[in-house]
This record gives structure tokens, sequence and C-alpha cells, in this order.
């Protein structure tokens, strides 16, 4: 078992510098995913980590060694990808064994640790097939055995919920979850949903254009995003912005409303307000007429503009609303819920 | 197609009976020429149906001397040359082209997509072209009346080497990085991983090449002068001329049957897994 130290990495194809001075510290045991829009790099950090993509400069360390200059299969890892890279030509067995074969282990050991893993992936009856003749999710559950025979010093996800549909995905990803607990190998994984990244990590890595926007634990993320960025990233539905004036511990929205915060600024920011957290209150700030209903069952989603501009956002109400299409109505929430961010950075403000 | 109108069909399977009379008759020809006296060959209407003599032409041109009043080599000597030229140029221009298809394919050396152009290149170069330098070469090196004379100039292999190297292109990346995190080096991935991913290919390779090679004409006359080394192609040829008499038909005509035998046997046998290979799709 051993940590992850990630020292400023970086990462240039020709003179195009993709991913920048990327430093985190992974703990022993700790499940942490990296989560971003694609092409924010976070394929290229992973495959880094498992050395299949060289590093420009910077330093990765698993456990205390620096593995910059060893091959994939001398860094004690193992590693699954998005398609499950699996040997069409070998049974579910002869894959799982495959590594452990190159390795020289014996016999024995090799049946002990493919059945082992069979059993806790619930594939056993399976080991004789081959990879065509199985499901996606089962083609997955053998991605992940071959990982897990290994018994690897670290495990690395390359967005391998993503060919599965939706009910096996959440069901998958429970027990991608479970099953790190109960092996306790320090895990990376690599997604582009929020919801996946937010349900699976301890940590979370948000990075957007090669830069690390912020690395905490999901509900930090959540209750203090330090960009705008991550404010809109996480969180379903995404956050409504709007450009504002702050003055001390309240700011004016476009349309002259006043709402109270928090956190005190002067001067231009950005003001962030999570659907969720907008409650109905005849006397509150902020106005706005309904033009689309989306009733989730759960949920009623209000979308409409903002009143006196043509800003669109949305509000999430509990339950099944009684609102309808073409309704007036006033909002207000706690001025601890309001996010504001500075208006040149996007950083989130104190 | 589904119809269901009987003149169509009636239509359509006379063609079809049509076209296999056209393609079946030059061998049923063959056949029955082999099954004659050497005499009855020579009258005219020459026949049509088999006649009582296929297995005494049969033991007099595999064993004997072949044709009778010359000096050919027996005609089982020159089957098996056939196949050890066929099967030399087969595995290996597979072999080559395998290897050097896997050194374009997954290699980052100077100069990669050099060396492949090059290699691409001598595809519009045949045999006929460099035949003379090519003849000078094999001469010099003296493997003239050897196997080694037969095969080498014809098994390095633009096309094969481009085939694939189609084939491991459509090999995904994942797969050897996969292998590479399981610990594999290249030739170990090349013998687990890419060998059987492609084993369809070279199923398919192995049956063209192998009938390729069987039919050399122009190479093996060139190269062989002595008797023994013939090859079965060039020696049916020969054989109408060889003899200061009329063609022995009888004799020739099973030659012949004898020489369409080992093809027929290779495609036989790899039609197979050549199926099979095709019902087993994804990589």
């Amino acid at each position: 078992m051993a940590g992850i130290t990630l020292d400023s990495l970086t990462k240039s194809y020709g003179p195009t510098e993709v991913l920048h001075h990327i430093g985190a510290d992974i703990e022993d045991g700790e499940f942490v995913v990296i989560v971003g829009p694609s092409g924010c790099g976070k394929s290229t950090l992973l495959r880094m980590i498992a050395g299949l993509e060289s590093i420009t400069s910077g330093e990765v360390f698993i456990g205390d060694k620096m593995v910059n200059g060893l091959e994939p299969a001398d860094r004690d890892i193992a590693m699954v990808f998005q398609n499950y890279a699996l040997y069409p030509h070998m049974t579910v067995r002869q894959n799982m064994a495959y590594g452990l074969k190159i390795r020289k282990m014996p016999k024995a050991e090799i049946d002990r640790r493919v059945q082992e893993a069979a059993e806790i992936l619930e594939i056993a009856q399976y080991l004789d097939r081959k990879p065509r003749q199985l499901s996606g999710g089962q083609r997955q559950r053998v991605a992940m055995g071959r990982a897990i025979v290994r018994d690897p010093q670290v495990f690395l996800f390359d967005e391998p919920l993503s060919n599965l549909d939706a009910k096996l995905r959440v069901q998958m990803r429970l027990e991608i979850r479970k099953l790190q607990k109960r092996l306790g190998v320090t895990s990376i994984f690599v997604t582009h949903d929020q919801v996946e990244a937010m349900t699976l990590g301890d940590r979370l890595m948000v990075l957007n254009g090669g830069y690390v926007e912020q690395f905490g634990t999901p509900i930090e993320l959540y209750e203090r995003p330090a960009s705008v960025f991550v404010a809109g990233f996480i969180g379903s539905p995404a956050m409504n912005f709007f450009r504002a004036t702050a003055d001390g511990l309240s700011v004016t929205l476009p349309n002259g409303a006043v709402v109270p915060t928090a956190q005190s600024a002067r001067g231009g920011v950005i003001c962030g307000l999570r659907p969720e957290h907008l409650v109905r209150d005849p006397s509150g700030p902020i106005e706005m007429e309904v033009e689309l209903l989306e009733h989730l069952g759960g949920v009623t989603l209000l979308h409409g503009p903002l009143q006196g501009t043509d800003q669109q956002m949305v509000i999430s109400l509990e339950g099944i609303s009684e609102v309808q299409i073409g309704d007036r109505l006033r909002f207000s929430l706690p001025p601890e819920l309001v996010h504001l961010f500075d208006a040149q950075t996007d950083r989130r403000i104190g | 197609m589904v119809e269901n109108r009987p003149l169509l069909s009636i239509l359509a399977h006379i063609v079809l009976l049509l076209g296999v009379a056209i393609v079946a008759l030059p061998v049923w020809i063959t056949f029955v020429g082999a099954s004659h006296e050497a005499e009855r060959m020579l009258q005219t209407p020459i026949p049509m149906l088999p006649g009582d003599q296929f297995f005494v032409n049969l033991r007099q041109t595999l064993w004997g001397s072949g044709l009778e009043g010359t000096n050919t080599a027996p005609v089982w000597m020159m089957l098996m040359n056939s196949m050890v030229m066929a099967l030399m140029i087969a595995i290996g221009k597979i072999a080559i082209s395998l290897l050097s298809a896997f050194a374009i394919v997954y290699f980052k050396f100077p100069f990669r997509m050099g060396f492949f152009w090059m290699i691409f290149i001598t595809l519009m170069l045949p045999v006929e072209v460099r035949i003379l330098p090519t003849f000078e070469v094999i001469a010099d090196l003296g493997m003239l009346n050897s196997y080694w004379g037969l095969t080498v100039p014809l098994i390095a292999s633009a096309t094969a080497t481009f085939m694939f190297r189609q084939v491991f292109l459509t090999i995904p990346d994942e797969m050897l990085e996969s292998a590479r995190i399981d610990g594999a080096g290249p030739m170990r991935f090349f013998w687990d991983i890419v060998i059987p991913l492609s084993r369809t290919n070279i199923a398919a390779l192995f049956v063209i090449l192998f009938i390729y090679g069987w039919n050399q004409y122009l190479w093996p006359l060139l190269i062989t002068t002595d008797t023994d080394m013939m090859t079965i192609v060039v020696s049916i040829k020969q054989m109408l001329e060889a003899a200061e008499q009329s063609p022995q038909w009888n004799i020739i005509m099973m030659t012949a049957l004898l020489a369409m035998i080992p093809p027929i046997f290779v495609v036989i046998a790899m039609q197979k897994l050549f199926v099979q290979g095709l019902t087993e799709t994804d990589k």
C-alpha cells in the first residue's frame, strides 16, 4: 500500500503545454477522482501516472519511490480502461492470469488469486468464456478482476463506466466504491461525470484547461467552490451566475434586486446561486417568470429569465410543484448560500 | 432478396449451371484425358467419358519415369519440389511481413515512414521487371538449382507487409497499453496478442501465397536447369515438347491433375479457419 505524490507535473506536446504544474498528495488508501470536461487533460494525467505517457517535467512518486523512469509494469499499478482492453482471444481466466504469468508466479498461486478475484466480483461461472460472450457489465468486472489479481499498490481507472448503460453505471459505481473500501487500495479514477465523481471520491481534483481548479472533498467543492468553473461544474442542475455589483454584505443583480451575502466584497463580482437553494418567498428579492417546467417527480425544475433581464436561470423546488407556466414568483435564500467570485479572476472571494 | 418468381429462379439456375460448366469442363477433360491410353488421346474426336486406364496412368506418372523415352524426373519429385517452394514462399513471406509490419506499426524509429514507403514502392515492381538483376545476384550467390534460389527472391513482400500493417492498425492501442501494464515486452506482445489477433488474416494470406508460390513459372524456369529441381508447373510445359514424338496426353493430363491437388487441399483446409475467423468478430 502506498500513497501517490505528484510534484509539479507538466506535459507538453511540442510547444503546447497541456498540463501545467500539477501537484497533489494522495494518501494511502484514498480514492481520488479526477474530473473535468473533455480535453482538460485528465486522462493524460492518469496515463502519466501509469507510465503510458512521458512526463515533460515534474515527478511522480508512488510510495516513496520516484517512478518517472519506470515502465508501467514496474510501477506496481493496475489500470482499468474505458473499453476494458480485454484480450479477445483469451478466456476470462487467461485474461486475468496473463500479467501474473508474465511475472512467472507459480501456477497454483495464480489459480488461487484468479479464483478469489472472480468470487469477489461474482464472475466465477464465466471464467472459461471469451470476452465476446459477456455483457458490458461482465466485461467491466473482468477488467476489474484483472486489476485485482495483481494486488497492486495503486488502481487507475480511465472512465471505466462510460460504456455502460445508465442503470448499470449506477450499480457498478457503487460496487467499485465498495470494492475499493474493502481492498483499501489507493485509487485514482478519471471521469467527466460530476455525479460519478461526487459519489465515488474521497477527494476530487477538478481539472480545467490543464490547471487544477480545486482539490478537495465533494462537500468542500459543493459548499465552497474555489472558482466559477468548479461552482458551475459541481452540482446538478448547474449553478446560476449573474454579473453583480457588491457593496459590503450585499450584491445588486443586473435587474436591481439586492441580495444579502455573507461574503464581503466591493465592485464587480460574479454572484452564484444554486437552483436548489432558492426557496419560494413572497417578499424575496429574486423574481422570475416561469417559461418552462420540468417535472422530475422528486423535484420540479423551473426555467425562465430573471425578471427584467433576458438571463435564463433554473430553480429547483422539492416535490411536485403546483406552479404554472407564466407564473411570476419571488425567491430568497440565506446569505451564507450566496457564492461570490471575483469578476476578473473568476476565483472565490473570501 | 426474397422473391417468388419461378421463371426468374429457373433462369438464374441456368446461368449458374452454364457458369459451372464453363469452369468445370477443362478440369473434366483433364480427368478424362488422364484415364485413357496414350493412343486413344490422339484420335479424334477426343473422348468425353473417362476410360479405364486411370490407375495405370497414375502409377506410371507418379512412380515411373513419367514420360516414356525421356529423362525427366519422376512426378512425385517435382511435386515435392513445388511443395517445398510454395511452403517456403508462403511461410517466409508471412514471417517477414509480420515482423516488418510489427516494426513499422509499433516502434518509433528514425525514418520509419521512409522505410514504409520504400517497402510500399516495391509493390510497383513485379518480379519480371527486376528478373535479370535478381538472376545475377542469385547466380553470384551460387543459389542456382537450390530451394533457396527458388524462394528467397520471392519472399520479400510489400503486399503482405502492407496488409498486416492495416490489420495491426485495427488493434486498439489499449491492447498494447494493457499488455505493457501486464509486463509484456515487445516480442511477448507480438506472440501473445498480435499473432493470435491476426491469425485469420494469416490463414487467408497463407492460402493466397501458397497458390502464388505453387503457380510460379517464370522464375523456376530460369533458375532451375537441373531436372531434379524442376517444379511441376514448369515441367508440364516441358513435357509437351520433351519427347521426340507426339505428346503423351494421358501422362501430361495426369500430371496436371496431380498439380491441382495441393492448392485445392490448402484451400479446403484453410477455409475452415477462414470462415471461423470471419464469424469471430470484435478485436
